[in-house]
């Protein structure tokens, strides 16, 4: 195999691994699919138009979602109606959700993606992630892990900035 | 030697890569399990790593010296 055609397929599979990671994820100032098309177990808000929404991904096996569920939480107490907190779990097992919400009672809007069709549509690179969408569904911010109260802290900065 | 289109090239790449596992973050709920945790039995470990060392004489490593002897 001589070089040039050594360099190709290197170059191809680097544009292809590229691209293709690139194009599937959501990010910032794109809009959230419809969440209705996914067929998500529990009751979606009545509507999501006009209001700041926080989408979490977790998992019950996931150690810095359970640390972000007070937070979120606070969130959404502070907030009220303004701001909408929706979780969406990603346990293959709905049991293992319902156990953890038991020792982590929370307020805020939980729904399960049983098939991991949404989670695989949006392409969430740690658990948790979350996005905060604008009144009219785009990503405006996004966060990737959960990092105590330096996450809290801008939170509430960047929905503060969304409701001005 | 004859010029190989683009779409094999494609094809090869992706022959090449489908070999890999590629374990998204939201199925990593049997890697964060307790029991997947190098480190979950400190004292265990340690003990371990001492007999390792002893019976590997040098070899050892991993923050342990000492010539073998088993004796530190």
């Amino acid at each position: 195999m001589n070089t040039s055609l050594l360099k190709k397929i290197i170059f191809t599979t680097l544009l292809a691994g590229i691209f293709s990671s690139a194009l599937a994820a959501l990010k910032v100032g794109d809009a959230l699919p419809d969440l209705a098309t996914f067929k998500l177990e529990g009751k979606l808000p009545d509507t999501l138009k006009g209001k700041i929404v926080v989408v979490d991904f977790w998992a019950s096996w996931c150690l810095p979602c359970a640390e972000s569920f007070p937070v979120m939480d606070e969130l959404q107490k502070k907030y009220g109606g303004r701001v909408v907190i929706l979780a969406v779990n990603v346990d293959e097992k709905a049991a293992k959700m319902e156990k953890f919400l038991a020792k982590h009672p929370v307020t805020f809007t939980v729904v399960r993606d049983a098939q991991q069709k949404l989670v695989a549509t949006v392409e969430p690179e740690t658990m948790p992630t979350s996005f905060i969408l604008d009144g009219e569904g785009k990503v405006r911010f996004l966060h990737k892990g959960f990092h105590g109260d330096e996450t809290r802290k801008q939170y509430i900065s960047e929905i503060d900035s969304l409701l001005k | 030697m004859k010029r190989i289109p683009l779409i094999l090239l494609a094809a090869m790449a992706m022959t090449l890569t489908s070999g890999c596992a590629n374990v998204k973050p939201w199925q990593r709920e049997h890697l964060a399990d307790y029991t997947m945790q190098p480190d979950r039995d400190p004292l265990g470990t340690s003990q371990a790593e001492h007999i390792w060392f002893s019976r590997e004489e040098a070899s050892g490593g991993s923050g342990v010296g000492g010539g073998g002897c088993g004796c530190n």
